[in-house]
């Protein structure tokens, strides 16, 4: 270890102990191939705390019921949780009402939701939107669903080689047909963090909306949605230390009740004949069905456990981590970086010369080191690098230096393979 | 597990997969195909000749994958050649069962040869996700035979 290493490993133990967070996460204790499991992987999903995990466990063997129902105890019990998740989730983003906040399955099911609902309503053939050259395809394919039926516009933004999204060619884009801007607020693949608050305010100057698709960017920033002022923010549970099959919608208000149903059945209606229906309000009008009732304790479980430590000092701590993975990582001889933009959050991808992605994958993992390998649902960008695929670690909260380590030994071990 | 890499990875598949055999786009193929991986992106296309008694007469590939698709699809390239449409479909039989670790029970003496050769491609037996990466070649050719245009490795 150099001494600029040992520096850091010091200095992010004052002010942020990584080991008593690792303590937290009994995934991290696993065995893999015979190797202390480095996970490297949480851009994917993330593992959970034993505070997420024991909270679910709990509200399953004594506080469940349907939710907004039963006239008992125990649905009083789980509609005051699920109803008190709502309100732990407005509060961390900072929404002016739980009214705002819609549970979805993920961020996949918000951006349809707001495709189908919003776009329906307020978007007319030749209207258009803009999205960025580094979506996820969640952020591509509901637009184009979108496009097909009703005859939009889509714009994309096109990036630098480093993976800057570029401003001024954002500026060009908009115009008086622009009516929708859904960009991401970090790119899933190249770590981009997108100026998301600029582009708000270009946006509103000619009167359009925006959604941002947070799923990628509240795990390593904090948000407040009145600030940032964009009409729609997505994101999902599981990337967050949470459950998967919970995601938020956060929207304004007045819009949403503008916005009709997206799906209809049980609990979003005011009254019900066969001649006509009418809607409850937000966020009940977007809620058909029984919704995911523990997985909303444990995101509001797992939104405690953050902010309990500080979103600063975990940004604060990957940020180190991912300024000594860089440098690692840049020593491997044949090994390149994709995206190296001036403002990024703690995700790597990479490629290695003369081997494939997925035989790196592979590999790696016999080393106990789990990272993704593939294309990372953004085929245009793979297309805008003319890669097929690239190898990722994205860092989390848990993450140390003996992660980083483990993965450049084991990318050593490929090279051996394949020399 | 290290041992499963080592054989996974062995020198003749390293080989292939550096130096493909048939990396090439045949001016004369009577019918091609395309095979797609949808989880990773991979693309293959597969071009062959296919003569008046059903046989083979050339087959060639190109594309990017790993380097267990381009070693497979190069060695697969190399034993086609001269085979009969019924003989490659049963090779793929064989291959497949061997690629997910089944009996294969027992072979025509004729495969013998061929049989040995797709053995070094049998330790993605070991590594689940993978065995798609080695059947995409054989199920593009399997496609370009019986004149479909392009598979994709998830329906197998």
């Amino acid at each position: 270890m150099t001494a600029s290493n040992m520096i850091l490993k010091l200095d992010s133990e004052i002010d942020y102990n990584v080991s008593s967070v690792r303590a937290d996460f009994p995934a991290l204790s696993l065995e893999i191939n015979g190797y202390p499991l480095a996970f490297l992987d949480s851009g994917a999903s993330a593992q959970k705390p034993i505070q997420v995990l024991d909270r679910m466990d709990r509200a399953y063997r004594s506080e469940y019921a349907n939710v907004h129902r039963g006239a008992y105890t125990l649905s009083q019990l789980a509609t005051d949780n699920y109803e008190n998740a709502r309100i732990t989730v407005a509060n961390f983003l900072n929404a002016k009402t739980p009214d705002e906040i819609i549970f979805t399955r993920n961020v996949t099911a918000a951006i349809n939701l707001v495709a189908y609902s919003y776009g329906r309503t307020f978007l007319r053939a030749g209207d258009e939107i803009i999205i960025s050259h580094m979506e996820h395809h969640a952020n591509i394919v509901p637009w184009q669903l979108l496009r097909d039926a009703i005859g939009i516009e889509i714009k994309v933004v096109p990036i630098d080689d480093r993976g800057n999204f570029l401003m001024e060619e954002f500026e060009k884009l908009l115009g008086s047909k622009t009516k929708l801007v859904a960009v991401t607020q970090v790119s899933n693949v190249l770590g981009t963090i997108l100026p998301i608050k600029e582009i708000v305010r270009q946006a509103h100057n000619i009167g359009a909306h925006v959604l941002i698709d947070g799923c990628q960017g509240i795990v390593h920033e904090s948000v407040d949605v009145q600030d940032l002022d964009a009409e729609f923010y997505a994101f999902t549970g599981h990337k967050l230390y949470g459950p998967s099959g919970i995601g938020v919608l956060w929207g304004k208000l007045d819009l949403l009740n503008e916005m009709p149903p997206y799906e209809g059945g049980g609990d979003m209606i005011e009254n019900v004949t066969f001649e006509k229906t009418t809607y409850r309000e937000a966020p009940a009008r977007f809620e058909a069905g029984t919704p995911p009732i523990v997985e909303a304790v444990g995101l509001a479980t797992a939104i405690d456990y953050v902010t309990s430590i500080g979103l600063e000092k975990i940004a604060n701590h990957e940020s180190k981590l991912l300024t000594y993975a860089t440098n690692e990582l840049a020593q491997i001889d044949g090994l390149r970086i994709i995206g190296q933009a001036d403002h990024k959050a703690p995700i790597i991808s990479f490629v290695l010369d003369g081997v494939h992605p997925h035989d790196i994958g592979t590999i790696i993992d016999s080393k106990g080191v789990a990272v993704r390998a593939g294309h990372h649902c953004a085929q245009p960008l793979m297309d805008r690098y003319e890669l097929a695929a690239t190898a990722r670690a994205s860092l989390a909260m848990y993450n140390n230096t003996d992660d980083i380590d483990q993965l450049v030994d084991a990318l050593n071990y490929v090279k051996e393979i394949f020399s | 597990m290290e041992d499963d890499i080592r054989e996974l990875y062995q020198e003749v598949i390293l080989d292939h997969g550096k130096n493909p055999r048939n990396f090439r786009h045949p001016e004369d193929a009577t019918s091609e195909a395309n095979g797609n991986n949808p989880l990773c992106g991979d693309k293959l296309t597969v071009f062959v000749k296919v003569g008046a008694c059903q046989n083979i007469e050339d087959a060639a590939f190109e594309g990017r994958g790993c380097a267990i698709s381009v070693a497979s699809a190069s060695m697969m390239t190399d034993i086609v050649i001269g085979k009969k449409i019924s003989e490659v479909d049963a090779l793929f039989g064989i291959f497949h069962k061997m690629c997910k670790g089944e009996e294969v029970g027992e072979t025509p003496e004729k495969f013998e040869d061929d049989i040995e050769k797709l053995m070094v491609l049998s330790g993605v037996k070991q590594f689940p996700m993978r065995v798609k990466c080695a059947t995409l070649a054989w199920h593009t050719i399997n496609a370009a035979v019986h004149g479909e245009h392009t598979v994709s490795s998830d329906n197998q």
